[in-house]
């Protein structure tokens, strides 16, 4: 059987989707993150230079990966959104964004609570955590623009714009930020120069990583059916769904 | 097993404020965004099953 | 289309012109902005003389965003702007003659300003050529951007402050190669790899720009 995939960018189906989906979404979250916690604070040997300070990499890497990830798919449904005149794709965009935005505070402060240990001050101006912290203020941006427009459209096609503007130049962003970093000398201290990785150590890292993605699915899926009925109101669809759970062309997908 | 004890789970290696103000926080973070999405969905629900009927 | 742009860029001179005053407000915010710094941070020249580079730079692309605001504003209040993009011209060659003129209007008094101001700060005379000659590359980035701010934020409550959120992230590179340039200077390093960074940046920027200004305008219209 193959599936219409086409078919969800219908509001109505889409939240029918994410009702079904999301479950099964925080079942392998909370899998994960347990079997990654696990591997993190029971396998995984201490490492030499850094003590068990070192184990806030099993949160931190993984936050600031998917903070980037989060990033680009929520330009890549926005950009489709423009492109297509597809609505259930810009609201999906908007729907990752305060996750993506959580996801770069976490990688910040976790980043934080590892350099104070790791190199003795709260914050440390090098490569990663300043284009996070760069990465915080696009996000931030994004949500701004997208809250000052009352016209949904605009707002939708505005915020698409910018969003494409945001993923063309991170690479640019990144590169320069990473240039400054080396030049000046002060602060050479550098979080990337993370402990040599035990193959536990990157299981603990991996698994964290998909955990977390697990959650943004089902994060944007929740806040995208809430957005969904939001601008559908007075739709006998959205109707349906809040009366009585059904959606009306849930059987034939 | 790593940790001799509980004591020295919680300890970290003298780390524990980092580590667990690090691991704290972020749990907090995501409880507290689902909660809070789960809200808003509710309330869109409610908002939608009380609307009144256009036609 | 260069009649276009031409018939673009003069009218925006004409209507700088006019309003002479309010043209130079983005150089006076520069000024002041910049002599707060040793009020701050103490007047001992050796300090000012190190975060000199950085202070002039900043000063200058926050001048920039203050001023750029309002580059679509007043013509999108009277019509005009909806008239010029339903006249059939590129709206990417309306997007490059505004960013132009604009640059013309504040970002090239900037450029001039710049080494009195780092006069002020204790630069060396090395320094302030490459100073210079940075804002001459940069300016015209920060205005080009300033642009797709400016048609984003259209006619939005707090649009001035919300442009500055949305388009200051993406001047950091510019800002970076700039003050880096400057700083490489005054330690005696060489330069030519923050101008050729700086340079592409332009050309980047000069190419894509427009077009996103455009797009936004259009938006903005609809």
């Amino acid at each position: 059987m193959t599936i219409r995939w086409s078919t969800f960018s219908a509001p109505s189906r889409f939240v029918w989707l994410a009702a079904k989906v999301n479950p099964w979404l925080w079942a392998v979250t909370i899998a994960l993150s347990l079997a990654a916690l696990y591997v993190g604070f029971f396998v995984a040997p201490t490492d030499a230079t850094q003590g068990e300070a070192y184990r806030i990499i099993f949160i931190h890497v993984p936050a600031a990966w998917m903070s980037m990830v989060i990033y680009l798919a929520m330009a890549f449904w926005a950009a489709v959104g423009w492109m297509l005149n597809a609505r259930m794709a810009a609201m999906l965009a908007h729907s990752l964004a305060p996750t993506g935005a959580l996801m770069t505070f976490i990688a910040l402060w976790t980043g934080s609570f590892w350099g104070r240990p790791a190199w003795g001050t709260w914050w440390v101006w090098d490569a990663r955590l300043t284009s996070e912290l760069i990465l915080l203020f696009l996000y931030l941006g994004y949500m701004a623009l997208k809250s000052s427009i009352d016209d949904t459209v605009r707002g939708d096609k505005a915020s698409a714009l910018l969003a494409i503007v945001g993923a063309v130049n991170v690479p640019i962003i990144y590169f320069s930020v990473r240039w400054w970093n080396t030049l000046h000398q002060g602060a050479t201290i550098s979080m990337t120069a993370a402990p040599k990785m035990a193959h536990t150590m990157l299981l603990a890292m991996l698994l964290m990583t998909f955990a977390f993605w697990a959650y943004a699915f089902a994060m944007s899926f929740t806040r995208a059916s809430a957005i969904a009925l939001e601008r559908e109101q007075h739709t006998d669809w959205a109707r349906q769904w809040a009366l009585d759970g059904s959606s009306i062309r849930a059987s034939k997908p | 097993m790593n940790w001799s004890s509980a004591s020295a789970f919680f300890d970290m290696g003298g780390y524990g404020l980092y580590v667990w103000g690090a691991y704290a926080v972020t749990g907090v973070a995501m409880l507290v965004e689902p909660w809070l999405a789960r809200r808003r969905l509710r309330q869109a629900l409610r908002d939608v099953a009380t609307q009144p009927i256009q036609d | 289309m260069r009649t276009a742009f031409i018939a673009v860029f003069v009218r925006d001179l004409r209507l700088a012109l006019r309003r002479r005053v309010e043209a130079l407000l983005p150089i006076v915010f520069f000024v002041v902005a910049v002599s707060l710094f040793p009020l701050g941070v103490g007047p001992e020249a050796q300090t000012l003389r190190q975060i000199a580079a950085g202070v002039v730079w900043v000063c200058a692309l926050l001048a920039t965003m203050l001023s750029v605001a309002s580059m679509y504003t007043s013509d999108h209040a009277d019509g005009s702007l909806e008239q010029m993009m339903l006249s059939g011209r590129p709206g990417t060659v309306i997007a490059a003659a505004k960013a132009a003129a604009h640059w013309t209007v504040t970002g090239a008094p900037l450029v001039v300003t710049a080494p009195l101001i780092g006069l002020l700060l204790d630069m060396s005379r090395p320094a302030l050529v490459t100073l210079v000659l940075s804002l001459l590359l940069g300016t015209p980035i920060l205005s080009l951007l300033g642009g797709v701010g400016a048609a984003l934020t259209l006619g939005l409550r707090s649009a001035g402050v919300l442009l500055i959120l949305l388009i200051v992230p993406l001047t950091i590179p510019a800002l970076i190669f700039g003050a880096g340039a400057v700083s490489a200077t005054e330690s005696g390093i060489a330069v030519g790899g923050y101008f050729s960074l700086l340079g592409a940046l332009l050309i980047l920027t000069a190419l894509t720009a427009p077009l996103a200004t455009a797009f936004a305008l259009h938006i903005a219209l609809e």
